[in-house]
Protein backbone atom coordinates (compact mmCIF):
# COMPACT_ATOMS: atom_id res chain seq x y z
CA UNK A 1 0.00 0.00 0.00
CA UNK A 2 1.41 3.44 -1.21
CA UNK A 3 -1.53 6.28 -0.30
CA UNK A 4 -4.73 5.59 0.57
CA UNK A 5 -7.09 7.04 -2.39
CA UNK A 6 -9.88 4.41 -2.05
CA UNK A 7 -11.18 2.00 -0.18
CA UNK A 8 -10.05 -0.51 -2.28
CA UNK A 9 -6.46 0.74 -1.38
CA UNK A 10 -7.09 -1.58 2.15
CA UNK A 11 -7.96 -5.19 2.96
CA UNK A 12 -10.43 -5.71 5.64
CA UNK A 13 -7.23 -7.45 7.06
CA UNK A 14 -5.68 -3.91 6.52
CA UNK A 15 -8.68 -2.06 7.93
CA UNK A 16 -8.96 -3.96 11.20
CA UNK A 17 -5.50 -4.03 12.07
CA UNK A 18 -5.48 -0.24 11.15
CA UNK A 19 -8.43 0.28 13.34
CA UNK A 20 -6.98 -1.95 16.27
CA UNK A 21 -3.94 0.56 16.06
CA UNK A 22 -6.42 3.58 16.31
CA UNK A 23 -8.07 1.86 19.44
CA UNK A 24 -4.53 1.35 21.32
CA UNK A 25 -3.28 5.02 20.51
CA UNK A 26 -6.67 6.63 22.23
CA UNK A 27 -4.65 7.94 25.27
CA UNK A 28 -2.39 9.69 22.61
CA UNK A 29 -4.99 11.18 20.65
CA UNK A 30 -6.52 12.31 24.36
CA UNK A 31 -3.23 13.69 25.07
CA UNK A 32 -2.72 11.57 28.23
CA UNK A 33 0.38 9.97 27.09
CA UNK A 34 2.86 11.43 24.65
CA UNK A 35 4.36 9.28 22.25
CA UNK A 36 6.60 10.61 19.57
CA UNK A 37 6.25 7.69 17.22
CA UNK A 38 6.52 10.37 14.11
CA UNK A 39 8.91 13.09 15.37
CA UNK A 40 11.21 14.18 12.04
CA UNK A 41 8.29 13.34 9.98
CA UNK A 42 6.46 16.02 7.92
CA UNK A 43 3.16 16.13 6.94
CA UNK A 44 1.68 18.32 3.90
CA UNK A 45 -1.64 19.55 4.31
CA UNK A 46 -3.29 20.25 0.79
CA UNK A 47 -6.16 21.53 1.14
CA UNK A 48 -7.58 23.37 -2.22
CA UNK A 49 -11.17 23.45 -0.43
CA UNK A 50 -12.25 24.38 3.04
CA UNK A 51 -12.36 21.92 5.83
CA UNK A 52 -12.68 22.38 9.33
CA UNK A 53 -12.72 19.23 10.54
CA UNK A 54 -10.48 17.19 8.40
CA UNK A 55 -7.36 19.48 8.44
CA UNK A 56 -7.49 20.47 12.14
CA UNK A 57 -7.77 16.50 12.55
CA UNK A 58 -4.78 15.41 10.55
CA UNK A 59 -2.69 18.72 12.03
CA UNK A 60 -3.67 17.35 15.57
CA UNK A 61 -2.63 13.44 14.91
CA UNK A 62 0.86 14.43 13.07
CA UNK A 63 1.56 16.77 16.53
CA UNK A 64 0.04 13.94 19.44
CA UNK A 65 2.63 12.06 17.42
CA UNK A 66 5.19 14.27 17.34
CA UNK A 67 5.32 15.13 14.49
CA UNK A 68 4.99 18.59 12.13
CA UNK A 69 2.97 19.89 9.42
CA UNK A 70 3.36 22.72 6.93
CA UNK A 71 0.21 23.63 4.84
CA UNK A 72 -0.91 24.64 1.69
CA UNK A 73 -2.45 27.93 3.66
CA UNK A 74 -5.39 29.42 1.50
CA UNK A 75 -5.34 28.55 -2.44
CA UNK A 76 -6.54 32.11 -2.82
CA UNK A 77 -2.90 33.74 -2.04
CA UNK A 78 -1.15 30.19 -3.11
CA UNK A 79 0.45 29.57 -6.55
CA UNK A 80 -2.95 27.49 -7.71
CA UNK A 81 -4.66 30.61 -8.94
CA UNK A 82 -1.67 31.70 -10.74
CA UNK A 83 -2.75 29.01 -12.81
CA UNK A 84 0.11 26.03 -11.31
CA UNK A 85 -0.97 22.33 -12.29
CA UNK A 86 -1.55 20.13 -9.61
CA UNK A 87 1.26 17.89 -11.11
CA UNK A 88 3.35 20.82 -10.20
CA UNK A 89 2.11 21.69 -7.11
CA UNK A 90 2.62 17.89 -5.75
CA UNK A 91 6.26 17.99 -6.97
CA UNK A 92 7.61 20.72 -4.98
CA UNK A 93 5.13 19.26 -1.93
CA UNK A 94 6.67 15.68 -2.64
CA UNK A 95 10.10 17.43 -1.92
CA UNK A 96 9.25 18.99 1.51
CA UNK A 97 7.39 16.79 3.37
CA UNK A 98 6.93 12.82 3.76
CA UNK A 99 3.32 12.24 3.50
CA UNK A 100 0.76 14.53 2.23
CA UNK A 101 -3.34 14.86 3.10
CA UNK A 102 -5.54 16.46 0.75
CA UNK A 103 -8.30 17.46 -0.45
CA UNK A 104 -9.71 18.77 -3.73
CA UNK A 105 -12.87 20.48 -5.50
CA UNK A 106 -11.43 17.65 -8.52
CA UNK A 107 -13.05 14.37 -8.92
CA UNK A 108 -9.87 11.98 -9.06
CA UNK A 109 -7.50 14.56 -7.85
CA UNK A 110 -6.00 12.29 -5.37
CA UNK A 111 -5.52 9.36 -7.27
CA UNK A 112 -3.76 11.96 -9.95
CA UNK A 113 -1.65 13.25 -7.01
CA UNK A 114 -0.46 9.80 -6.19
CA UNK A 115 0.33 8.66 -9.36
CA UNK A 116 2.62 12.03 -9.43
CA UNK A 117 4.10 11.89 -5.76
CA UNK A 118 7.07 9.60 -4.46
CA UNK A 119 5.63 10.26 -0.75
CA UNK A 120 2.24 8.50 -0.05
CA UNK A 121 -1.39 10.17 -0.62
CA UNK A 122 -4.05 10.54 1.82
CA UNK A 123 -7.53 11.41 0.04
CA UNK A 124 -9.32 13.72 2.10
CA UNK A 125 -12.21 14.22 -0.28
CA UNK A 126 -11.96 14.47 -3.91
CA UNK A 127 -15.12 16.31 -5.45
CA UNK A 128 -18.38 13.96 -4.77
CA UNK A 129 -15.66 10.75 -5.42
CA UNK A 130 -14.50 8.82 -1.90
CA UNK A 131 -13.25 10.36 1.77
CA UNK A 132 -11.70 6.88 2.82
CA UNK A 133 -10.19 8.63 6.16
CA UNK A 134 -13.25 9.44 7.34
CA UNK A 135 -14.32 6.14 6.03
CA UNK A 136 -12.24 4.92 8.57
CA UNK A 137 -13.32 7.17 11.16
CA UNK A 138 -16.53 6.08 10.66
CA UNK A 139 -15.95 2.38 10.98
CA UNK A 140 -13.80 3.12 14.27
CA UNK A 141 -16.62 4.24 15.77
CA UNK A 142 -19.04 1.78 14.85
CA UNK A 143 -16.75 -0.92 16.02
CA UNK A 144 -16.39 0.65 19.26
CA UNK A 145 -20.10 0.91 20.00
CA UNK A 146 -20.95 -2.40 18.43
CA UNK A 147 -17.72 -4.69 18.83
CA UNK A 148 -17.70 -5.75 15.00
CA UNK A 149 -18.44 -4.53 11.37
CA UNK A 150 -20.16 -7.63 10.46
CA UNK A 151 -23.30 -8.23 9.21
CA UNK A 152 -24.74 -4.89 10.83
CA UNK A 153 -28.07 -3.45 9.45
CA UNK A 154 -26.85 0.09 8.26
CA UNK A 155 -29.54 3.37 7.52
CA UNK A 156 -27.01 5.99 5.44
CA UNK A 157 -29.69 9.33 4.37
CA UNK A 158 -30.20 12.15 3.27
CA UNK A 159 -27.84 13.78 -0.17
CA UNK A 160 -26.38 10.37 -0.99
CA UNK A 161 -25.53 11.69 -4.53
CA UNK A 162 -22.99 14.34 -3.75
CA UNK A 163 -22.31 13.19 -0.39
CA UNK A 164 -18.59 11.69 -0.79
CA UNK A 165 -17.95 10.48 2.56
CA UNK A 166 -21.36 7.65 2.58
CA UNK A 167 -19.79 6.51 -1.33
CA UNK A 168 -16.63 5.57 0.58
CA UNK A 169 -18.47 3.98 3.92
CA UNK A 170 -20.73 2.12 1.58
CA UNK A 171 -17.98 0.38 -0.22
CA UNK A 172 -16.34 -0.56 2.80
CA UNK A 173 -19.47 -1.72 5.04
CA UNK A 174 -20.78 -4.25 1.88
CA UNK A 175 -16.97 -5.59 1.80
CA UNK A 176 -18.45 -6.49 5.78
CA UNK A 177 -21.69 -8.26 4.66
CA UNK A 178 -23.59 -5.19 6.04
CA UNK A 179 -26.99 -4.37 4.44
CA UNK A 180 -27.57 -1.41 3.64
CA UNK A 181 -30.49 0.97 3.68
CA UNK A 182 -30.19 4.31 1.49
CA UNK A 183 -32.89 6.39 2.36
CA UNK A 184 -32.30 9.66 -0.06
CA UNK A 185 -35.21 12.03 -1.95
CA UNK A 186 -35.35 11.14 -5.62
CA UNK A 187 -33.16 13.76 -6.53
CA UNK A 188 -30.10 13.02 -4.63
CA UNK A 189 -30.17 9.00 -4.71
CA UNK A 190 -26.92 7.25 -4.73
CA UNK A 191 -25.31 7.77 -8.20
CA UNK A 192 -26.33 4.47 -10.44
CA UNK A 193 -22.49 3.02 -10.28
CA UNK A 194 -21.78 2.90 -7.32
CA UNK A 195 -25.11 0.63 -6.37
CA UNK A 196 -23.84 -1.19 -9.26
CA UNK A 197 -20.70 -2.17 -7.45
CA UNK A 198 -22.10 -2.45 -4.37
CA UNK A 199 -24.27 -5.17 -6.18
CA UNK A 200 -21.13 -6.63 -7.65
CA UNK A 201 -19.91 -7.63 -4.47
CA UNK A 202 -23.25 -9.28 -3.50
CA UNK A 203 -24.43 -6.07 -1.16
CA UNK A 204 -27.87 -6.29 0.00
CA UNK A 205 -28.89 -2.96 -0.77
CA UNK A 206 -32.51 -1.17 -0.06
CA UNK A 207 -33.31 2.17 -2.19
CA UNK A 208 -36.20 3.84 0.07
CA UNK A 209 -37.07 7.73 -0.01
CA UNK A 210 -38.73 6.75 3.93
CA UNK A 211 -35.81 7.12 6.89
CA UNK A 212 -38.24 7.02 9.74
CA UNK A 213 -40.31 3.40 8.07
CA UNK A 214 -37.26 1.58 8.53
CA UNK A 215 -35.43 2.40 11.67
CA UNK A 216 -36.84 0.76 14.17
CA UNK A 217 -34.69 -2.13 12.89
CA UNK A 218 -31.43 -0.37 12.50
CA UNK A 219 -27.80 -1.06 14.23
CA UNK A 220 -26.49 2.17 12.62
CA UNK A 221 -27.87 5.26 11.37
CA UNK A 222 -25.96 7.34 9.58
CA UNK A 223 -27.21 10.96 8.65
CA UNK A 224 -25.72 13.56 6.08
CA UNK A 225 -26.95 17.18 5.47
CA UNK A 226 -28.92 18.13 2.55
CA UNK A 227 -28.05 21.20 1.14
CA UNK A 228 -30.52 23.86 0.21
CA UNK A 229 -28.61 24.66 -2.97
CA UNK A 230 -28.91 21.39 -4.87
CA UNK A 231 -32.55 22.43 -5.02
CA UNK A 232 -34.63 24.12 -7.63
CA UNK A 233 -36.50 26.26 -5.13
CA UNK A 234 -36.49 26.77 -1.79
CA UNK A 235 -40.10 25.12 -0.98
CA UNK A 236 -39.11 21.79 -2.86
CA UNK A 237 -36.26 21.71 -0.20
CA UNK A 238 -37.98 22.24 2.47
CA UNK A 239 -40.16 19.77 1.75
CA UNK A 240 -37.87 17.39 0.88
CA UNK A 241 -35.39 17.94 3.52
CA UNK A 242 -38.42 17.96 6.24
CA UNK A 243 -37.98 13.84 5.76
CA UNK A 244 -35.03 13.76 6.84
CA UNK A 245 -34.36 15.12 10.07
CA UNK A 246 -34.61 13.12 13.30
CA UNK A 247 -36.16 14.27 16.29
CA UNK A 248 -35.92 12.59 20.02
CA UNK A 249 -39.18 11.51 19.74
CA UNK A 250 -38.18 9.13 16.77
CA UNK A 251 -35.70 7.01 18.14
CA UNK A 252 -38.08 5.94 21.02
CA UNK A 253 -38.66 2.89 19.83
CA UNK A 254 -35.28 1.78 17.94
CA UNK A 255 -32.78 -0.88 19.00
CA UNK A 256 -30.95 -0.25 22.34
CA UNK A 257 -27.12 -0.34 20.78
CA UNK A 258 -28.14 1.51 17.91
CA UNK A 259 -25.97 4.66 16.87
CA UNK A 260 -26.91 7.54 14.69
CA UNK A 261 -23.60 9.44 13.56
CA UNK A 262 -22.99 12.45 10.76
CA UNK A 263 -20.03 13.57 9.24
CA UNK A 264 -20.81 16.71 10.78
CA UNK A 265 -21.25 19.81 10.23
CA UNK A 266 -25.16 19.34 10.65
CA UNK A 267 -27.75 22.00 10.05
CA UNK A 268 -30.82 21.12 11.38
CA UNK A 269 -30.84 17.05 10.05
CA UNK A 270 -30.32 16.19 13.87
CA UNK A 271 -32.36 18.20 16.34
CA UNK A 272 -30.27 18.90 19.37
CA UNK A 273 -32.86 17.09 21.35
CA UNK A 274 -31.76 13.65 19.86
CA UNK A 275 -27.68 14.66 21.55
CA UNK A 276 -28.70 13.27 25.09
CA UNK A 277 -30.22 10.41 23.78
CA UNK A 278 -27.73 7.03 24.23
CA UNK A 279 -27.62 6.67 20.62
CA UNK A 280 -25.98 9.60 19.51
CA UNK A 281 -22.48 8.84 18.40
CA UNK A 282 -21.75 12.15 16.04
CA UNK A 283 -19.10 14.15 18.56
CA UNK A 284 -17.69 11.31 19.38
CA UNK A 285 -17.19 10.37 15.89
CA UNK A 286 -15.56 13.84 15.13
CA UNK A 287 -12.99 12.90 17.59
CA UNK A 288 -12.03 9.55 16.39
CA UNK A 289 -11.18 11.62 13.87
CA UNK A 290 -7.94 12.28 15.11
CA UNK A 291 -7.43 8.34 16.22
CA UNK A 292 -8.11 7.04 13.03
CA UNK A 293 -5.50 9.52 11.29
CA UNK A 294 -3.22 8.68 13.74
CA UNK A 295 -3.18 5.00 13.05
CA UNK A 296 -3.26 5.71 9.47
CA UNK A 297 -0.28 8.13 9.18
CA UNK A 298 1.58 5.30 11.25
CA UNK A 299 0.84 2.94 8.67
CA UNK A 300 1.83 4.64 5.80
CA UNK A 301 4.85 5.88 7.20
CA UNK A 302 5.97 2.20 7.73
CA UNK A 303 5.83 2.78 11.74
CA UNK A 304 4.59 0.32 13.60
CA UNK A 305 2.28 1.49 16.68
CA UNK A 306 3.54 -0.46 19.88
CA UNK A 307 1.43 -3.31 20.78
CA UNK A 308 1.24 -1.85 24.49
CA UNK A 309 0.91 1.75 25.42
CA UNK A 310 1.25 3.46 28.45
CA UNK A 311 -1.96 3.94 30.02
CA UNK A 312 -3.61 2.71 26.81
CA UNK A 313 -6.94 0.61 26.58
CA UNK A 314 -7.50 -2.52 24.34
CA UNK B 1 -20.00 -13.68 -53.09
CA UNK B 2 -21.58 -10.55 -51.34
CA UNK B 3 -18.29 -9.69 -49.58
CA UNK B 4 -16.14 -10.01 -52.81
CA UNK B 5 -18.55 -7.97 -54.42
CA UNK B 6 -17.67 -5.58 -51.69
CA UNK B 7 -14.60 -5.60 -52.03
CA UNK B 8 -14.43 -4.42 -55.97
CA UNK B 9 -16.92 -1.37 -54.94
CA UNK B 10 -13.43 0.12 -54.71
CA UNK B 11 -10.05 -1.15 -56.60
CA UNK B 12 -7.83 -3.49 -55.24
CA UNK B 13 -4.80 -1.47 -53.02
CA UNK B 14 -1.33 -2.38 -54.20
CA UNK B 15 0.26 -1.62 -50.60
CA UNK B 16 -1.57 -0.31 -47.48
CA UNK B 17 -4.03 -1.53 -45.18
CA UNK B 18 -7.95 -2.81 -45.12
CA UNK B 19 -10.18 -2.59 -42.16
CA UNK B 20 -12.89 -4.76 -42.88
CA UNK B 21 -16.46 -5.51 -41.06
CA UNK B 22 -16.46 -2.13 -39.37
CA UNK B 23 -20.15 -1.92 -37.86
CA UNK B 24 -22.11 0.02 -40.41
CA UNK B 25 -21.93 4.33 -40.09
CA UNK B 26 -18.58 3.45 -37.85
CA UNK B 27 -15.99 4.13 -40.81
CA UNK B 28 -16.25 7.78 -40.35
CA UNK B 29 -15.64 7.32 -36.51
CA UNK B 30 -12.73 4.92 -37.19
CA UNK B 31 -11.36 7.75 -39.57
CA UNK B 32 -11.12 10.00 -36.60
CA UNK B 33 -9.87 7.28 -34.30
CA UNK B 34 -7.11 7.16 -36.31
CA UNK B 35 -6.29 10.38 -37.24
CA UNK B 36 -6.88 10.01 -41.23
CA UNK B 37 -9.19 12.90 -41.66
CA UNK B 38 -6.31 15.14 -40.55
CA UNK B 39 -3.57 13.20 -42.43
CA UNK B 40 -5.01 12.94 -45.84
CA UNK B 41 -2.11 12.79 -47.73
CA UNK B 42 -2.10 8.98 -48.80
CA UNK B 43 -5.39 7.84 -51.03
CA UNK B 44 -8.23 6.53 -48.55
CA UNK B 45 -11.11 4.44 -49.95
CA UNK B 46 -14.48 4.37 -47.58
CA UNK B 47 -17.50 2.06 -48.26
CA UNK B 48 -20.60 2.57 -46.02
CA UNK B 49 -23.34 0.28 -45.44
CA UNK B 50 -23.03 -3.08 -47.90
CA UNK B 51 -24.24 -5.98 -47.53
CA UNK B 52 -22.99 -8.73 -44.78
CA UNK B 53 -23.67 -12.24 -44.06
CA UNK B 54 -21.63 -12.11 -40.75
CA UNK B 55 -22.97 -8.46 -39.40
CA UNK B 56 -25.99 -7.96 -42.22
CA UNK B 57 -24.73 -4.42 -43.51
CA UNK B 58 -21.24 -2.95 -42.67
CA UNK B 59 -18.75 -0.40 -43.47
CA UNK B 60 -14.87 -1.14 -45.14
CA UNK B 61 -12.29 1.24 -45.00
CA UNK B 62 -9.23 0.82 -46.98
CA UNK B 63 -5.83 3.06 -46.75
CA UNK B 64 -3.32 3.01 -49.30
CA UNK B 65 0.38 3.22 -48.45
CA UNK B 66 0.49 3.23 -45.05
CA UNK B 67 0.69 0.26 -42.86
CA UNK B 68 -1.31 0.73 -39.56
CA UNK B 69 0.47 -0.27 -36.54
CA UNK B 70 -0.75 -2.81 -33.98
CA UNK B 71 -1.09 0.25 -31.53
CA UNK B 72 -2.78 2.37 -34.27
CA UNK B 73 -5.46 -0.72 -34.72
CA UNK B 74 -6.05 -1.22 -30.99
CA UNK B 75 -7.93 2.41 -30.75
CA UNK B 76 -10.45 0.92 -33.23
CA UNK B 77 -11.95 -1.37 -30.09
CA UNK B 78 -13.67 1.62 -28.94
CA UNK B 79 -15.93 1.97 -32.38
CA UNK B 80 -15.09 -1.58 -34.37
CA UNK B 81 -14.02 -4.01 -32.03
CA UNK B 82 -14.56 -6.76 -34.30
CA UNK B 83 -13.36 -5.57 -37.29
CA UNK B 84 -10.70 -7.38 -39.14
CA UNK B 85 -7.68 -5.60 -40.51
CA UNK B 86 -5.18 -6.77 -43.36
CA UNK B 87 -2.35 -5.55 -44.18
CA UNK B 88 -1.89 -5.08 -48.03
CA UNK B 89 2.13 -5.36 -50.19
CA UNK B 90 1.97 -6.30 -53.96
CA UNK B 91 -1.68 -7.04 -54.16
CA UNK B 92 -1.76 -9.84 -51.83
CA UNK B 93 -2.64 -9.93 -47.73
CA UNK B 94 0.58 -9.95 -46.10
CA UNK B 95 -0.72 -9.83 -42.06
CA UNK B 96 -3.72 -10.84 -40.29
CA UNK B 97 -4.45 -8.01 -37.44
CA UNK B 98 -6.64 -8.37 -34.34
CA UNK B 99 -8.20 -5.41 -32.82
CA UNK B 100 -7.10 -5.99 -28.97
CA UNK B 101 -7.72 -3.41 -26.37
CA UNK B 102 -6.14 -4.22 -23.54
CA UNK B 103 -6.41 -3.45 -19.91
CA UNK B 104 -6.43 0.41 -20.71
CA UNK B 105 -6.84 2.65 -23.08
CA UNK B 106 -3.90 5.52 -22.88
CA UNK B 107 -3.56 9.02 -24.38
CA UNK B 108 -6.49 8.09 -26.86
CA UNK B 109 -9.51 9.71 -25.25
CA UNK B 110 -10.51 12.29 -22.54
CA UNK B 111 -12.63 11.18 -19.82
CA UNK B 112 -16.08 12.32 -20.56
CA UNK B 113 -16.79 13.56 -16.96
CA UNK B 114 -16.93 16.97 -16.31
CA UNK B 115 -15.05 17.42 -13.17
CA UNK B 116 -12.54 15.08 -13.38
CA UNK B 117 -9.30 16.17 -12.55
CA UNK B 118 -8.21 15.49 -16.24
CA UNK B 119 -10.23 18.60 -17.55
CA UNK B 120 -7.51 20.60 -16.86
CA UNK B 121 -5.32 19.96 -20.42
CA UNK B 122 -2.45 21.73 -18.97
CA UNK B 123 -1.85 19.21 -16.52
CA UNK B 124 0.91 16.65 -17.81
CA UNK B 125 0.12 12.84 -16.65
CA UNK B 126 -2.04 10.38 -19.08
CA UNK B 127 -5.45 10.26 -19.66
CA UNK B 128 -6.03 6.45 -19.08
CA UNK B 129 -9.31 4.66 -19.01
CA UNK B 130 -9.67 1.23 -17.47
CA UNK B 131 -11.10 -1.12 -19.58
CA UNK B 132 -13.59 -3.29 -17.13
CA UNK B 133 -15.52 -4.82 -19.83
CA UNK B 134 -15.08 -5.83 -22.89
CA UNK B 135 -18.66 -7.58 -23.86
CA UNK B 136 -20.25 -4.67 -23.82
CA UNK B 137 -17.49 -2.79 -23.66
CA UNK B 138 -17.40 -0.58 -20.61
CA UNK B 139 -14.60 1.90 -19.43
CA UNK B 140 -14.22 4.18 -16.36
CA UNK B 141 -11.67 6.90 -15.74
CA UNK B 142 -8.86 5.59 -13.37
CA UNK B 143 -8.37 8.64 -12.12
CA UNK B 144 -11.95 9.35 -10.83
CA UNK B 145 -13.17 6.34 -11.71
CA UNK B 146 -16.62 7.18 -13.68
CA UNK B 147 -18.00 5.05 -15.94
CA UNK B 148 -17.76 6.76 -19.61
CA UNK B 149 -20.40 6.59 -22.04
CA UNK B 150 -18.99 5.59 -25.50
CA UNK B 151 -21.30 7.72 -28.02
CA UNK B 152 -19.63 10.82 -25.89
CA UNK B 153 -16.02 9.22 -25.71
CA UNK B 154 -16.07 9.45 -29.24
CA UNK B 155 -16.05 12.87 -29.31
CA UNK B 156 -13.15 13.40 -27.14
CA UNK B 157 -10.47 12.10 -28.88
CA UNK B 158 -6.99 13.35 -28.40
Amino acid sequence: MKGLITMDDLTNEDILSILDDASRLLPVARGETYLPLLEGKILGNLFFEPSTRTRMSFETAMKRLGGDVVNLGDVKTSSVVKGETLFDTIQMVDGYTDIIAMRHPRQGAARYAQDAARVPILNGGDGAGHHPTQTMLDLFTILQSHDTLEGLSVILAGDLRYGRTVHSLSHALVRFGCKLILASPELLRMPTEIIEDLREHGADVTETEDLLGNINDADVVYMTRIQKERFADEDEYIKVAGAYKLHARDVANVKAEMIIMHPLPRVDEIHPSVDSTRHARYFEQAFNGVVARMALLCRLLNIEVPAEIHGGEA
Amino acid sequence: MADEHNMRRVTAIRNGTVIDHIPSGQSLKVLELLNIARDTSVPVSLVMNVPSKKMGSKDIVKVEDRELTQTELDRLALVAPDSSIAIIRAYTVAEKLEVNLGKEVRNVVQCTFSNCITQNLREPLPHRLRVTNTDPLTLRCHYCQRPQDLDELIHNLL
